[in-house]
């Protein structure tokens, strides 16, 4: 699994069919420190994240191991919604550290219920 | 198989079902000689690892096997810690 920053939204009207309903997102990959790197992926939403969030993807065959991608074609899943991320000697970042923000409310769109 | 350093860990309130319970670590893969080796992960763990603790994880679908008879979706899972690595003669 890796970190990565859900940059945009991919619409695909003619899709396998087992895609119906998706909700496919383009992630950018983080480092440890949040820093950008590596190339953009898209990614089947299974945990409703919204634009800018932090999110956990799992790619390979373990994509189709949530209930929502069981069985359908796709590589990589967002399976989590990153509240911080604590690394040995140095501060933890995330939506969850940052000022005025507190985990489940980081989404723009105004959720709250998570 | 492969040999990693845990260097920190994850939180996440709002992920998948399969995830619930899950320990979430970010772990730094390491070669025989401790040396960093490739970029830092997030991994599930199975095997109660700690801070700064070496690991034995797996890659792939195989990782989940390691939560049967649980259903989890992760391509990255902490299976052993490690107590002893003898290579090329030399122990660490």
């Amino acid at each position: 699994m890796y970190l990565a920053r859900v940059v945009g939204t991919v619409v695909a009207t003619r899709k396998d069919d087992r895609l119906e309903g998706c909700k496919l997102l383009v992630v950018q990959p983080l480092d440890e420190r949040g820093r950008p790197g590596g190339p953009c992926a898209v990614a089947v939403d299974t945990v409703s994240a919204g634009p800018h969030e932090v999110v956990l993807v799992v790619t390979g065959s373990s994509a189709r191991m949530t209930s929502r991608t069981k069985d359908s074609p796709c590589d990589a899943a967002i399976v989590g919604i990153v509240d911080t991320v604590a690394i040995d000697g140095a501060a933890p970042w995330g939506p969850a550290t940052e000022s005025g923000s507190t985990p489940g409310r980081s989404g723009p769109d105004g959720r709250s219920a998570r | 198989m492969n040999l990693a350093r845990v260097v920190g860990r994850v939180v996440s309130t709002h992920k998948d079902s399969g995830l619930a319970g899950s320990t979430l670590l970010m772990i730094q893969p390491i070669g025989p000689d401790l040396t960093a080796r490739g970029r830092i992960l997030v991994a599930t763990d199975a095997a109660g690892a700690g801070a700064g603790e070496i690991v034995i994880y797996i890659r792939g679908r195989e990782a989940a096997f390691a939560s049967l008879p649980g259903f989890v979706p992760t391509d990255a899972g902490i299976v052993g810690v490690v107590d002893e690595i003898s290579s090329r003669g030399a122990r660490s």
